[in-house]
């Protein structure tokens, strides 16, 4: 490419000299190669749109029968054939509100210590302790929230919140264990690595005078963190938080695994409930009928949407920051 | 010392700790993880699980060998799609492409990467199973080969950028045309972190289990080819974490330690393996 413009402004702008010098890259291997491997790349957009394609198409039954009612319907009847994807809607966005609001102090905190306080070696190893935590595969979460997590919350976190905060229909009825509330906890285990080593990259990024400015008014350590460092960040931050929630949504095994698997909208966070990436996993080699493998695909297709526009927009906050950051720099 | 500027001091002390807490808790999952996983597994595991089939429903013993082969079948055919597709789209945006081509390229990689896993699944599901009507390792390695491309190509392109401009020019001086500069000096001098790249990717998707549910399924035997329904660790790991039985569960976990350990050391390993981040040379 830009041995191409070269040439061109060498020989000025004529195009006996650029088609001099395209057939001497031809004879050179040059516009081969450059083809081939455009060729490879052109396949990630023929998969991506594949993707979509496919997803559109294999809900076509369901989409035509059900039409936007689909999103709002409770019932999820595999014998009648009525598919309504509420109940497994309210799963999803419950369970990940939660592990946000779990993940997000927790996450932001430890990313505020690495980034602003920990001497570098420290926050070195630490981080690469939470690379580690996120290299954990989702079925050992699910392994250790089965067996570890939901006996600990089911004798001792959730009879303790019934006690205190039991006024609250949130924290009502009975406990079974596996619950909206058991696989929010496990969601916000499994996405605080991402807040705290995407929030740190980004608090990284900011530069140093920002701090310094705040210091020599007389701010403490503290409040030049918090007034000036974690605002000018703000928005990489909730950029990182929007990664996470998109990771949330899609999160599959770990949820499947604790969340109890019935598709009721229940008030209380005790109850079980259900998730769309969970009941694809559940019902999907067990479906039958072509409505009913349609319209789980088309639950897919509703997760695929939500975690684009999700990730389309936690990018763009990304990228406006650490560009305003070099631009300061 | 007025009483303004010790509350000040003390807010400070107070939150600065509390950040370290939040660090402190963070690390300590990944603590407890480890022990969770090394006790229960660790007792449970055993020469049986690499060596044996899994016993029928009701007797106890056997292990997980068939599982073990599976997922490097797996992970062979999602190396077959994923590896060339990643590099070589790499390679194109490090060293070929032009800004519009290539500005597409990545934000589509990066549209790819966050698809949740089992979407990915239902592809694969949708383009090898509902043709072929039957579940195999094909649909099963196509579906972790895709999930594969997103991340081979950034680390591909990332560590091709890493390699210094003058030693482009040192082989484009010597009469090297370009595409051979690239493909005998500057891909070399960052085999290392290209190789390790992939690797990496390999052991995150080998840990992938819902993309695999419905398209490398299951199987209790021996699968007798490609074609065919494939084990895999991590689906085994799931089915028998959530049966009834208990011999089951203390299966699940020695192959949870398994596969943990898996994943673990190839991280650790390939942080050791890797250049140190060397952000030379990138405009």
């Amino acid at each position: 490419m830009s041995d191409a413009t070269m040439v061109v402004a060498a020989g000025g702008a004529g195009s006996p000299s650029r088609l001099r010098a395209f057939l001497r890259r031809l004879r050179s291997g040059d516009e081969i190669a450059h083809l081939i491997t455009l060729i490879f790349a052109s396949a990630i957009f023929l998969i991506t749109f594949l993707l979509v394609y496919e997803l559109w198409r294999n809900s076509a039954l369901s989409r035509h029968r059900f039409g936007l009612d689909f999103l709002f319907t409770r019932t999820w009847d595999p014998v009648f054939e009525h598919f309504g994807a509420l109940p497994f809607v309210f799963g999803t966005v419950v369970t990940s509100a939660l592990a946000l609001l779990m993940a997000i102090p927790l996450g932001v905190g430890a990313a505020i210590f690495l980034a602003e306080l920990a001497p570098s070696r420290i926050s070195d190893a630490v981080t690469f302790c939470i690379e580690l935590l996120a290299a954990v595969p989702s079925v050992i979460y699910g392994l250790l929230g089965i067996f570890v997590l939901v006996p600990i919350l089911r004798t001792t976190v959730m009879p303790f919140l019934k006690a205190t905060l039991g006024f609250l229909p949130l924290f009502q009825g009975p406990i079974y264990g596996v619950s909206l509330f058991a696989a929010g906890v496990v969601l916000a285990i499994m996405i605080i690595p991402f807040i705290i080593s995407i929030s740190r990259e980004v608090l990284l990024a900011v530069p140093a005078e920002q701090r310094e400015g705040a210091l020599a008014l007389g701010a403490t350590k503290w409040e030049s963190t918090w007034k000036v460092v974690v605002p000018y960040a703000r928005v990489g931050i909730m950029g990182s938080i929007l990664l996470a929630l998109a990771r949330a949504l899609g999160e599959t095994m770990a949820v499947t695994m604790v969340i109890g698997n019935d598709p009721k909208i229940a008030a209380s966070l005790f109850a079980p409930g259900y998730s769309i990436a969970a009941v694809i996993a559940n019902e999907f080699s067990e479906a039958t009928s072509d409505l009913y493998i349609h319209a789980l695909i088309e639950l897919g297709l509703v997760l695929f949407l939500l975690t684009i526009i999700l990730n389309g927009l936690a990018r763009l906050l990304i990228l406006a920051t650490t560009r305003k950051a070099t631009a300061h720099a | 010392m007025s009483f303004r500027t010790a509350w000040r001091k003390s807010v400070n002390a107070v939150m600065l700790s509390l950040t370290a807490l939040c660090a402190l808790l963070a690390v300590s999952l990944l603590l407890f993880i480890l022990g969770y996983l090394v006790w229960y597994g660790g007792k449970s595991l055993s020469w049986a699980f690499f060596t044996q089939l899994p016993k029928p429903v009701g007797e106890t013993g056997g292990g997980m060998a068939n599982a073990i082969v599976g997922s490097g079948k797996l992970l062979l055919l999602a190396a077959l799609v994923g590896v060339p597709i990643g590099f070589m789209a790499g390679v194109y945006l490090a060293e070929f492409g032009g800004p519009t081509v290539a500005f597409f390229i990545r934000y589509t990689t990066d549209l790819l990467n966050g698809v949740p896993s089992i979407v990915m699944g239902i592809f694969a599901f949708t383009i090898v199973v509902l043709p072929m009507k039957h579940f195999s390792a094909l649909a099963g390695g196509l579906a972790l080969g895709v999930m594969m491309i997103p991340i081979a190509v950034r680390s591909t392109e990332e560590f091709l950028r890493n390699v210094p401009q003058t030693l482009r020019e040192g082989a484009m001086a010597l009469g090297a045309s370009k595409w051979k500069a690239v493909a005998t000096v500057v891909v070399p001098a960052a085999a290392r972190g290209i190789l390790t790249g992939i690797i990496l990717d390999l052991a995150r998707v080998a840990g992938e289990t819902a993309p695999l549910l419905f398209t490398a399924f299951g199987n209790r035997f021996w699968s007798s080819g490609w074609n065919q329904p494939t084990a895999s660790l991590p689906v085994m790991i799931y089915t028998y974490a959530i049966s009834p039985y208990d011999d089951w569960h203390r299966q699940a976990w020695a192959a949870g330690l398994v596969l943990l350990a898996l994943v673990l050391l190839t991280n650790i390993g390939a942080r050791y393996l890797l250049p140190k981040k060397a952000h030379v040379a990138r405009g």
